[in-house]
């Protein structure tokens, strides 16, 4: 094992993390019968959340009502669970490979402002489109792809397709 | 035993949730360490300059199929109890577009970004509460989106199904694929200027 550098820029070999996600995917569907997900417990968070705020609201909503309201609980969910250690797990990562910082990461030529605000405006598209697709890279593309599911490759290669041509017209944000 | 462990009654449901947990972290954890907390290491995949994207993403897909054709052939997990994800053909070209321009935008998706706000990233911060943003906006809009959400709908189908061919063969071509996609992806960072980041 390589010596862990203090500036944070040790990490795992690309096919060594990929052989780690892979195997993880697989535990979970061998324990679990599903795959990994990120979009669907903030799905569940706010349903959550607007279910206490605004209960009748939520029964009177198509989407909503799905998944909150009616003796439903949204917050005790497998991907909420799951989630959670998703902060955890990245968490100890990062205390391994000397990561952890408060930073704003962003190409020198914007500023921090810039990055923040397409962040924000990236995180809200894609927030949106995870709801249209039924899932994310992960829900969707990646644990769709481990079962074959045509849906889950489909998405993969709306997203991947997209972001090639959008990168190139947002390039300046990144290079 | 005989997967998914859970719902064929070998351990109990509330187990179920501690699993989740330790699911969750073995992610996050692979995720962080191969580098997806930093969102100009995963944009580098649209400019070049760095594949950890494809790398990471098409090896744990080709770990995971051949795992569970695998695990099925052995008679190890019952294929049938596992969740196909469903396709809604509609959803999920007009969803992974507007996934893909977010994607450009703030260099995450979901799960990458929990990463980058675990390890203290405040564009991942901000990227995550632009999400909760985006789900609410989406489901107070629903009724408008209703019908897009719902068409196209073809069930559980494979993508080997598409192609008349069987689940083996198809992720054997996935899997030279993968191998093509890695040898590409290594040639052309060798070619593409170096990025600091």
């Amino acid at each position: 094992m390589k010596k862990i550098k203090s500036d944070g820029t040790t990490y795992l070999n690309p096919y060594l993390g990929g052989v780690i996600l892979g195997t993880v995917l697989l535990l979970a569907f061998y324990i679990s019968g599903r795959g990994l997900g990120a979009s669907g417990a903030v799905k569940n968070t706010v349903a959550a959340t607007v279910n206490v705020v605004a209960p009748e609201h939520v029964a009177n909503n198509a989407y909503y009502c799905q998944f909150a309201g009616n003796g439903k609980e949204p917050m005790s969910n497998w991907l909420v669970y799951e989630v959670l250690g998703v902060l955890a797990g990245a968490f100890i990562s990062g205390i391994v490979f000397n990561r952890l910082k408060f930073k704003v990461e962003h190409s020198p030529k914007i500023t921090s402002r810039r990055r923040l605000l397409f962040a924000l405006g990236g995180g809200l598209l894609f927030g949106f489109g995870t709801q249209l697709a039924r899932g994310c890279t992960s829900g969707a593309a990646l644990s769709g792809m481990a079962v074959l599911s045509f849906g889950g490759y489909i998405t993969m290669i709306a997203i991947f397709g997209t972001a090639f041509v959008a990168a190139w017209v947002f390039r300046k944000n990144w290079i | 035993m005989i997967g998914p462990i859970v719902s064929s009654g070998i351990v109990s449901p509330m187990w179920d949730n501690i699993f989740a947990v330790l699911i969750g972290m073995g992610f996050g954890f692979a995720l962080e360490a191969s580098g997806f907390s930093s969102s100009r290491k995963i944009i580098g995949t649209f400019f070049g300059y760095d594949f950890v994207v494809v790398k990471v993403f098409f090896t744990a897909a080709i770990v995971a199929s051949m795992g569970l054709l695998y695990l099925s052939y052995f008679g190890l997990v019952d294929y049938s109890q596992l969740y196909i994800q469903p396709t809604f053909l509609t959803g999920a070209i007009v969803g992974g577009i507007i996934m893909g321009v977010g994607f450009a935008m703030g260099g995450f998706c979901p799960g990458t970004s929990l990463c980058a706000a675990a390890v203290g990233k405040l564009d991942g911060i901000v990227f995550l509460g632009g999400m909760f943003i985006g789900v609410f906006l989406f489901s107070e809009s629903f009724p408008l989106w209703q019908n897009l959400y719902n068409s196209g709908s073809q069930g559980s189908k494979m993508i080997n199904e598409a192609f008349g061919i069987s689940p083996e063969l198809f992720t054997f071509f996935l899997v030279l694929a993968a191998v093509g996609m890695f040898y590409g992806a290594t040639w052309v960072q060798k070619k593409v200027k170096k990025v600091e980041y």
